[in-house]
């Protein structure tokens, strides 16, 4: 039973985190939002002039505009799934007995370190090359034409790359939440009888949920951004095979330095965002009580 | 019986773990092996894994070229000094939600994670203008604030997630000791919470390391951190994987031995104190 | 607005008293090419000269120093005393005032002794606004070794027929030779500039004298799809990824028959640190197609000092020393004539001891010469420039018009339906500038 002391109380703890976020959020926002309506090109000063919806107009009619939203959700779904079940998977070996636990942690954990660019970089000419990659050497050394990564199956493969980068998050967080499962719990439903998977999906799972929603929600915001991965792969391409919102924006406002249609294109994301989060909430937000 | 039974058990999943440990790590395995290698060597094929000319030259070369402990230097003021800031800031706030929820809590904290959604390359050049004004261009603390304010969200978040799971019981049962609620917060709740702060610690420290976009925009010579070390070794003309490599091991090292460290504390999880 | 500009004359003035008290320091921000990184090595001679002159070094790879720079200087951040540009900037930046103009250069700095193409890319109305670090065209480099095997034999300026006839002779897909490596992935420094230089020599051009695009137009048509066909039939696995590192790359590991681009690669695939074909590596001009004109590019990286910085004066004595017959005369001392910055002096191309030590010397030479960005294709057009458009739009659109090339070489799209993209955007985007009413 909260007091009102203890109420009160939590607003004062709570203001400093609200008010700077709120502060961060309105000025950018307000100044892209101004911009967005603007004909500004940061090339061509002093031809700065109200263009009303115009940037937006030119933004939902580029051709690549549905594509990009399309792989934007392919990529952020793509490394979810992956994370998520491979997470699940890698916290429960993690937990159990074995030797060198603690190495084997760090190894898994690893990847996370790693600069995106860095690795970015690693698979696409030590692994991906389809002429001097590892993985072109491993296909010719079992007599199979070497597969091109980028050129083929371009969002796929950075969607494995991503991945690569996130799936240590996820185990950590759920291997932290696997450890605070109540092992009595679980011993007393091995007498009773139960098998690993009933064990697994009728205690470990449940457990699980509200650092599995975490993980969900933490990765959904980083992946909406996804974007050095992709500079430094594909540029996008071939075509707009592997452009997302985020690179769509990019080419706007750093390649072009339109900083008009670039505003337009990012104040769409955060709306197209938002809507996602929201989604998001309503299917899995019901874990957050508990 | 059992104890042969567990034995066995334990042997089959030490091989699984350790095979998927190391299929997981054999990139950075192999970026570190390429540091080592010359630059004909480290594009040759078939590629070599271990029998090849062990070289230092590589890191002898970076060294000349860059002023890595600058660098490093401010990677750690940085990523050290967002992090603690955020902590400052959020863990009061993570504490009030998990545990006097109000009814707009959640809304709160989704509000707080949608202010994450805001693509910086849409925003990058508002953003230079502030800093321009306000003579924050080319400074460790622009920088320590801007990380701040990125990754609130994702630290509130993840306090508020250990939070939850500390059980309620203990707060009552210290509220009917009497125990004021600043008593509460120190003696009670703090050192179990411990876990959970020092793995939020530990991620938010590895997501400012590796933060590029901000780091590298907003700075110029005296504050550029190791990413901008890293963009003065991708892609230059002429054969630059070895180097690449080098240059990449040296700005993950201080991070991953950072993790060695403190992965023990950072899985001890959240059963430290509580009472079952 | 005003306020804004007080407050950064105030800064300004803070800084130049600050600056007055103790020794001036310069920020340099430059590409981390081979050459500018030797350059940052042999900066000691500099600041032994000039005591009270303190450099600081900000390196980053290209595309990261463009998108920082840009926004820097367009902004008025300050945050660099000289910035490393290239061709395509410095006009576009010179019209806008952001660049100090160099005309009262030294005496001894012999400022006609540079390349006349080159220095004309720099110049606005006569005003030179940056000077040149090294200047590049593009030519055809290939292996001698495996044309002898094929019984092709290269003559000085190949056409594109010839190319094509090679590319087929030189192809040994079983060992991995590809006849020939061209770039390919997406970027208007990278596939676009490529083509853009190829179809020049087709007669194609990007915009007719009022600036319509000309993508539907037929020269457009065979040039792209004789690219399309070179890169599908001889061309190296994952070329719609590979730019001009990964090509080096390639032909340094022997798998390219050809390769053609920037002149400053020969002094990387001959020099055997790195290549494994480095004393089998013939030069050629880049092909024509019979219409006069050549699809050789041309670019030069170049120092340039932002308008308001607080050290104009060190700035310019520094970009005056990096530029310099005694610079290159440092170089040779301290690491060989072949090392030398090509491609910016006609007295390095009178020094013997130039040529002697460097056997592509006299094709960059030919190469650069016969680059003209004012005329760069057959018919007239109302830009400068050879692989790019000098206008600020360039940057987005070439990359765009670049990932429908890619698109089209990744099978994706037809050589077709990738020019009509191509044409439809470029179209977009020139009536949305004001370009076309």
């Amino acid at each position: 039973m909260a007091t009102q002391h203890s109420r009160s109380a939590a607003r004062i703890m709570i203001s400093p985190a609200v008010l700077l976020l709120l502060g961060w959020m309105i000025v950018p926002l307000a100044l892209t939002i101004y911009f967005s309506l603007l004909r500004y090109n940061l090339l061509m000063p002093g031809t700065e002039r109200f263009v009303g919806l115009l940037n937006y107009r030119l933004f939902f009619n580029n051709p690549a505009f549905i594509t990009a939203l399309v792989n934007t959700l392919v990529l952020v779904g793509g490394v979810l799934l992956i994370t998520v079940i491979g997470g699940v998977l890698l916290a429960i070996l993690l937990d159990q007995p074995i030797w060198g636990q603690g190495i084997v942690r760090i190894l898994v954990i690893a990847p996370f370190f790693v600069m995106p660019t860095v690795s970015a970089l690693v698979w696409k000419n030590m692994f991906m090359n389809p002429v001097s990659g590892l993985f072109a050497e491993f296909s010719k050394a079992v007599g199979l034409q070497p597969f091109d990564f980028l050129t083929h199956a371009p969002l796929a493969s950075i969607i494995g790359i991503v991945a690569w980068q996130w799936l240590p998050f996820a185990t950590l967080i759920l291997l932290t939440a696997i450890q605070s499962l109540d092992s009595e719990q679980m011993e007393a439903a091995e007498m009773d009888g139960a098998t690993a998977l009933q064990r697994f999906w009728y205690i470990t799972l449940p457990h699980l949920s509200r650092a599995i929603t975490v993980v969900i929600l933490i990765q959904t915001i980083f992946l909406l951004s996804v974007f050095a991965e992709i500079l430094v792969t594909t540029n996008g391409g071939p075509g707009v095979a592997s452009t997302n919102l985020t690179y769509l924006v990019y080419v706007r406002s750093l390649l072009n330095f339109d900083v008009g249609g670039g505003s337009a294109g990012g104040v769409v994301a955060i709306i197209l965002a938002n809507i996602v989060a929201i989604f998001l909430m309503r299917m899995i937000g019901k874990n957050l009580d508990a | 019986m059992a104890r042969a039974v567990s034995t066995r058990r334990k042997i089959g999943f030490t091989i699984a773990a350790w095979a998927v440990g190391l299929a997981i790590f054999f990139p950075i395995l192999w970026t570190i092996l390429t540091s080592f290698k010359t630059e004909a060597e480290a594009i040759s094929s078939p590629p070599s894994f271990l029998f090849f000319d062990w070289t230092l030259e590589n890191y002898t070369t970076v060294q000349e070229r860059s002023n890595y402990f600058r660098h490093f230097w401010n990677s750690v003021v940085i990523s050290l000094g967002s992090t603690l800031l955020g902590l400052l800031i959020a863990i009061p706030a993570a504490w009030s939600m998990a545990f006097v929820p109000g009814k707009r809590t959640k809304d709160v904290l989704m509000w707080m994670l949608s202010t994450k959604m805001l693509p910086p390359v849409g925003v990058l050049i508002p953003i230079y203008l502030i800093f321009r004004d306000v003579g924050l261009l080319d400074t460790k603390t622009g920088l320590v604030i801007v990380l701040t304010l990125i990754n609130l969200p994702i630290i509130v978040w993840m306090l508020y997630t250990y939070f939850k799971e500390i059980p309620g019981e203990i707060l009552e049962a210290a509220r009917m000791d009497g125990a004021s609620l600043r008593n509460e917060i120190i003696h009670v709740l703090t050192p179990m919470a411990v876990p959970g702060i020092a793995s939020t610690l530990l991620l938010n420290v590895i997501l400012a390391w590796n933060e590029a976009f901000w780091t590298l925009n907003l700075t110029a010579a005296k504050s550029a951190p190791l990413t901008a070390f890293i963009a003065s070794y991708s892609s230059p003309e002429g054969l630059f994987y070895a180097k690449l490599s080098a240059a990449s091991t040296m700005a993950i090292a201080p991070i991953l031995i950072l993790g060695w460290f403190s992965q023990k504390q950072l899985v001890r999880g959240l059963t430290f104190g509580a009472v079952k | 607005m005003t306020q804004t500009t007080r407050a950064l004359l105030g800064a300004t003035a803070l800084c130049g008293l600050a600056a007055a008290a103790q020794a001036e320091t310069l920020t340099i921000a430059t590409v981390n090419n081979g050459d500018m990184i030797r350059m940052q090595g042999l900066a000691s001679d500099f600041t032994d000269q000039h005591p009270d002159i303190e450099l600081e070094w900000v390196t980053l790879e290209e595309n990261v120093l463009r998108q920082r720079v840009t926004t820097d200087i367009a902004t008025r951040g300050g945050q660099y005393d000289v910035m490393t540009i290239g061709t395509y900037e410095v006009p576009i930046w010179a019209q806008q005032g952001w660049l100090v103009a160099l005309d009262d250069l030294p005496e001894e700095y012999d400022v006609d002794d540079l390349l006349p193409s080159i220095r004309e890319g720099l110049s606005v109305d006569g005003s030179l606004y940056a000077v040149p670090f090294y200047g590049e065209s593009s030519m055809v480099m290939y292996r001698t070794d495996l044309a002898e095997a094929a019984g092709v034999e290269f003559p000085e300026a190949p056409t594109w027929d010839f190319i094509k006839e090679a590319a087929a002779a030189m192809t040994d897909k079983e060992n991995e030779v590809y006849g020939i490596c061209m770039r390919g992935k997406a970027g208007w420094g990278e596939n676009t500039a490529f083509i853009t230089s190829m179809a020049n020599s087709y007669g194609a051009r990007w915009f007719d004298e009022n600036w319509m695009p000309q993508f539907d137009s037929e020269a457009w048509q065979t040039a792209f799809s004789d690219y399309l066909m070179l890169q599908n039939e001889y061309g190296a696995p994952g070329a719609a990824n590979n730019g001009f590192n990964e090509n080096l790359a390639l032909f340094q590991q022997g798998k390219c028959g050809m390769w053609i681009d920037a002149t400053v690669a020969a002094s990387f695939v001959t020099n055997p640190d790195d290549s494994t074909v480095a004393d089998s590596v013939g030069f050629a001009l880049a092909p024509d197609n019979g219409l006069g004109k050549r699809g050789n590019w041309l670019w030069a990286w170049s120092l340039g000092i932002p308008a308001g910085t607080d050290a104009e004066d060190a700035a310019k004595t520094f970009v005056a020393w990096a530029t310099s017959k005694e610079y290159a005369e440092l170089v040779a001392e301290n690491e060989g004539w072949a090392n030398v910055p090509p491609g910016t002096r006609t007295s390095l191309y009178e020094n013997p001891a130039y040529l002697d030590a460097a056997s592509f010397a006299e094709m960059t030479l030919e190469s650069i010469k016969a680059a003209d960005p004012k005329n760069p294709t057959v018919d007239p057009v109302p830009y400068t420039g050879i692989q790019f458009v000098a206008i600020p739009e360039f940057q987005g659109i070439g990359t765009a018009v670049g990932q429908q090339f890619a698109a089209a070489l990744a099978g994706q799209k037809s050589a077709e339906e990738a020019l009509q993209a191509a044409q439809d955007l470029t179209m977009q985007e020139m009536q949305a500038a004001g370009y076309i009413q």
